[in-house]
C-alpha cells in the first residue's frame, strides 16, 4: 500500500474516532441534555480519541519509513553473491545505488547482469513486504489506540487537559525543528571550516591580503596555487555596507520621522504600504536595476567630472542596496518613535516647542536606542545581501577603499566558489564554508546586539 | 433654548417619570445612581449656563466654544471667563469634556487630527485662534501640566532648562542657572534635588516628577497654567504639596485646574465650573457651588449622586 493512501486512511479513521469519541462522551452522561456533567466539552473527548487513534500510528509510520531503506539495503547486500562481498565501501555504495535505480526503473550506469537483476527484484520484494507489514501494523495501532481511548471515556476524564498537553507537545516539536536546523547548519559549516583551516592557516585567511581561490586541479597546471587572504573580501563587504547605510539611514530615518510625526493619517495610510512594497521586491530585481540603470549613470557622471569609474562599482551596488534597506530602517525607526509615550510629545509641545524641536530634543533622544538597534539589524541585512553585489559590484577581489572601483563581498565569493562542478574536499570549496562561518559569526553578533538594544529600550517605557 | 440633542438620545424620556432622588449622604451607598438613570432626569439640561460666567478681571475669555472630534460634538456652546490671578476648577463626570476644553485654551487640540474648534477664545483681548497667532508661541504663554508626570528622559536640570533654551529666554549660562533654580524653588523641589541636578528626571518619585513638570512649566514664565488632574497619580502628601504650590502660584498666574476631587476643588479654587456631557452647566464662586448650587445636576454631582 502507498504511504499516501495509508495517511489518507489514518486521517479518515481519526475523523471517525472524533465522531465516536464525542458520541460516547455524551452517551456516558445520558445525552446532550446532560453535557454539563462532563468534565470537558464533548468535542474534547472526540479530539482525545482521534489523537490516540492517529498519533501513535503516524509516529510508527515515520519511524518505519526512516528505517526501511537502511534495513532493506542491508538485507539485499547480504543476499549478494560472494563476488560482490569483497568490494570497497565506495564501490559498494555505487552498486547499491544502481540496484535501487534498477528496481525503480531508472537509468543504470553499469552493465546489467542477471545477478544485479536478481538483487533488484529482491529489493522490490523486500520493499513490498515491508509496506504490507507497515500498513497492517499502522492500521492495527490506530484501531487499538482509538479503541482503548474510546473505552476510557468517562464523565470525569479530563479530556480537555489531555488534549491541551498534546497540543503543547506538538507546538514544542514544531519550534524545535527550526532550532535543530539552525544547530545543524552551524555544525556542518563549522566542521567544513575546520577542514579548510587544516589546509590554510587561520592567520593567512584572516590577515592575508590577496584572494585568488583558483587552485590547480592537475599538478602540472601553472600559476594557480591559490591564495586565501580574505581581507579584500572583508573590506569590500565593509565598503558596500557603509555606502548602503550611508543611503539607508538618513533617508529611512527621515521617512520614519515624517510618517510618525508629520504626515496626516491619509498620507501614512498610503505611504506605509508603498514602503512595504519596496521591501517586498526580490533582490534580483534590485540587482539588475543596479547593474543596468544605476551603474551606467554613475559611470557617465564620473566621466563627466573626469573620474575613472569601473562599469561595475561598489557605489552602484551600495546605493541600490541602501535603497533596498530603506523600508527596514524606516519601519524599525517608526516603531521606536511610536513607542515614545505620547505624554512626552505633549509635554514638549505644551512648553511651546515646534514639532521639529520636539522631535530633535525629546523624541529622537528617547527613541535612539531603538533606532540604533534597528540600524544594527539593517547592517546585518546588508552584510548578508548577495544578489545586488553579484550583479552590480563584480567579482574581482580588489583591496581598495575607492567606491568607484569594482569590489566583491564575502557572500558573493561564497556563491562563486560553490557554483559549477566542485571537488568537495578542495581548499577552494572549503573556503566557502570558512567565509560562511565568518559571516555567520558577524551577523549573529550584530543581531544579538541589535535585538538586545531594542529589547532593553522596549522595557524602559512599560 | 432646550437641548434637542438630549431629546434625541433619550427617546423615552417622556414616559420615564423623574426618578425620586435618593437621599444618600454616602456616595458609595446604593443610592448612587447610574448614568442612564441620571440621564432620565436630565431632561432640563440646556446649553444655558447657570451662575456667573463672568469675573472681575477677565484674562482669558471663551465665547460660544464648540469642539468636534470628527462627528462627536464634545464641547457645546461653552462661554467662560477666566480671571487674572485666580484659580478656577473644572469639575464634572468622566468624559464630559473637561480636558477637551482645557486643551482649547492652549491650542493643544491642534495636534489632534480630528479635532475642530469653533467660537472664539481671547487671551488678554486677542483671539488665540486668529490666523496670525502662532500656536507654538501661545503655548509658551499658556503652560500645561498633565495628568501623568511626564519628565523628559533628560537630567533634572535639562528638564527645567528645556523651555528657556528653546525660547532663548536666558542670555547666558548663569542666567539659565538662575531660572532653573528659581523655578525649582517655586515648585518646592529645589531642596530635594539641588545635589542631584544631573540625575535623570525619571529617577524622581511620582510627586517629585510632577513638581518637576510644574517647575518646567513655570520656567518659561507663562501667564496662564493649565493643569489636567495634576494630582490624580499622587499620594495625599504629594497632593497637599502641590495644592500649597498652587496657592502660591496664583499670586502671579491664572490657573485652570481639572480635578475629580471635590475637596481639592474646594481647597484650591476661587471659582468652580461644572461640565456635563459637553455642556457648561454651572459656574460660580467655590463657596456658592459647594453650599448652594443652583442647578440640580451640580447638586447631584457634588453630593456624590452621579458616578
Ligand atoms: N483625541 C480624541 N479623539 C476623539 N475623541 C476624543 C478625543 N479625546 C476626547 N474625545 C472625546 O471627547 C469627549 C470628552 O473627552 P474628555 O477627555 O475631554 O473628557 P474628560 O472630561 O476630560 O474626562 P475624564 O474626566 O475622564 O478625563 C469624550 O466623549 C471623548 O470620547
Ligand atoms: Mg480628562
Amino acid at each position: 500500500m502507498q504511504s499516501t493512501t495509508l495517511i489518507l486512511l489514518l486521517t479518515f479513521m481519526a475523523v471517525a474516532a472524533f465522531y465516536f469519541g464525542r458520541r460516547r462522551s455524551l452517551a456516558t452522561v445520558g445525552g446532550p441534555g446532560h453535557r454539563m456533567d462532563l468534565h470537558s466539552l464533548p468535542g474534547y473527548y472526540g479530539y482525545y480519541v482521534a489523537i490516540w487513534c492517529a498519533l501513535p500510528a503516524l509516529l510508527l509510520l515515520s519511524a518505519w519509513l526512516f528505517m526501511e531503506p537502511r534495513l532493506v539495503v542491508a538485507l539485499v547486500v547480504q543476499g549478494l553473491p560472494e563476488s560482490y562481498a569483497s568490494l570497497a565501501s565506495g564501490e559498494l555504495d555505487l552498486l547499491v545505488n544502481n540496484i535501487q535505480n534498477l528496481a525503480s526503473g531508472d537509468v543504470v550506469s553499469i552493465e546489467v547482469d542477471p545477478e544485479l537483476q536478481a538483487a533488484a527484484a529482491m529489493f522490490n520484494d523486500y520493499i513490498g513486504k515491508s509496506r504490507q507489514m507497515l500498513a497492517g501494523l499502522a492500521l492495527g495501532v490506530a484501531v487499538l489506540g482509538g479503541a482503548l481511548a474510546w473505552r476510557r471515556i468517562q464523565p470525569d476524564l479530563r479530556a480537555r487537559n489531555r488534549v491541551e498537553k498534546v497540543i503543547r507537545l506538538l507546538l514544542i516539536a514544531a519550534s524545535s525543528i527550526a532550532i535543530f536546523t539552525t544547530i545543524g547548519i552551524v555544525l556542518s559549516v563549522l566542521f567544513e571550516a575546520i577542514l579548510f583551516f587544516r589546509k590554510v592557516p587561520v592567520s593567512e585567511f584572516l590577515f592575508g591580503l590577496t584572494w585568488s581561490p583558483q587552485t590547480a586541479i592537475r599538478a602540472d597546471q601553472v600559476g594557480s596555487s591559490g591564495s586565501f587572504g580574505a581581507v579584500p573580501l572583508f573590506t569590500g563587504t565593509l565598503l558596500i555596507t557603509a555606502i548602503a547605510m550611508f543611503v539607508a539611514v538618513p533617508v529611512g530615518l527621515m521617512t520614519a520621522i515624517y510618517l510618525a510625526e508629520y504626515s496626516s493619517s491619509r498620507v501614512r495610510g498610503i505611504a506605509k504600504p508603498l514602503l512595504e512594497v519596496l521591501a517586498g521586491i526580490p533582490t534580483v530585481v534590485y540587482g539588475f536595476f543596479a547593474a543596468l540603470t544605476v551603474a551606467p549613470w554613475i559611470r557617465q557622471f564620473g566621466e563627466s567630472v573626469g573620474l575613472a569609474v569601473a562599469s561595475e562599482s561598489a557605489l552602484a551596488a551600495g546605493v541600490v542596496m541602501g535603497i533596498m534597506i530603506i523600508p527596514l530602517v524606516s519601519s524599525l525607526s517608526d516603531d521606536a518613535i511610536n513607542a515614545v509615550p505620547a505624554a512626552m510629545r505633549d509635554g514638549a509641545l505644551g512648553l511651546g516647542s515646534t514639532r521639529s524641536e520636539t522631535m530633535k530634543k525629546v523624541i529622537l533622544p528617547a527613541a535612539l536606542p531603538g533606532i540604533v538597534g534597528g540600524i544594527l539589524l539593517a547592517v546585518s541585512r546588508a552584510i548578508g545581501e548577495t544578489m545586488i553585489v553579484v550583479m552590480a559590484a563584480g567579482l574581482s577581489a580588489n583591496l581598495t577603499a575607492n567606491p568607484f572601483e569594482a569590489v566583491t563581498t564575502v557572500t558573493v565569493q561564497i556563491v562563486t566558489l560553490l557554483v559549477g562542478d566542485q571537488e568537495f574536499d578542495s581548499a577552494k570549496t572549503l573556503a566557502a564554508f570558512a567565509l560562511g562561518l565568518m559571516l555567520f559569526v558577524v551577523t549573529l553578533c550584530l543581531n544579538v546586539i541589535g535585538l538586545s538594544v531594542v529589547r532593553k529600550y522596549r522595557e524602559q517605557y512599560e | 433654548m432646550t437641548m434637542p440633542v438630549m431629546t434625541e438620545t433619550i427617546p423615552d424620556n417622556s414616559t420615564a417619570p423623574e426618578a425620586p432622588a435618593p437621599k444618600a449622604d454616602n456616595p458609595d451607598s446604593a443610592g448612587r445612581m447610574g448614568l442612564d438613570e441620571f440621564l432620565e432626569q436630565a431632561t432640563d439640561l440646556t446649553d444655558e449656563t447657570v451662575g456667573t460666567v463672568t469675573c472681575d478681571h477677565p484674562f482669558m475669555v471663551a465665547d460660544d466654544v464648540n469642539v468636534y472630534y470628527g462627528d462627536n460634538h464634545a464641547i457645546k456652546h461653552v462661554s467662560l471667563e477666566i480671571g487674572k490671578k485666580e484659580v478656577i476648577a473644572l469639575i464634572g463626570p468622566s468624559g464630559c469634556g473637561k480636558s477637551t476644553f482645557l486643551r482649547c485654551l492652549n491650542r493643544m487640540n491642534d495636534t489632534i487630527e480630528t479635532a475642530r474648534v469653533t467660537g472664539t477664545i481671547t487671551l488678554d483681548g486677542k483671539d488665540i485662534y486668529r490666523k496670525e497667532q502662532d500656536p507654538v508661541a501661545l503655548r509658551a504663554r499658556v503652560g500645561m501640566v498633565f495628568q501623568k508626570p511626564n519628565p523628559f528622559p533628560k537630567s533634572i536640570y535639562d528638564n527645567v532648562a528645556y523651555g528657556p533654551r528653546i525660547h532663548g529666554i536666558a542670555a547666558d549660562r548663569a542666567e539659565l542657572d538662575e531660572i532653573v533654580h528659581t523655578s525649582l524653588e517655586r515648585a518646592g523641589l529645589l531642596k530635594e534635588v539641588k545635589d542631584r541636578m544631573d540625575e535623570p528626571g525619571t529617577s524622581l518619585s511620582g510627586g517629585q516628577q510632577q513638581r518637576l513638570c510644574i517647575a518646567r512649566t513655570i520656567a518659561v514664565n507663562p501667564e496662564v497654567i493649565l493643569m489636567d488632574e495634576p494630582c490624580s497619580a499622587l499620594d495625599p502628601i504629594a497632593t497637599a504639596r502641590i495644592e500649597d504650590l498652587m496657592d502660591e502660584l496664583c499670586e502671579d498666574y491664572a490657573i485652570v485646574i481639572v480635578t475629580h476631587s471635590m475637596q481639592q476643588a474646594a481647597r484650591v479654587s476661587k471659582r468652580v465650573a461644572y461640565f456635563h456631557l459637553g455642556l457648561l452647566v454651572e459656574v460660580d464662586s467655590t463657596d456658592r457651588i459647594f453650599t448652594n448650587p443652583q442647578h440640580k445636576l451640580t447638586e447631584d454631582y457634588i453630593t456624590g449622586r452621579i458616578g
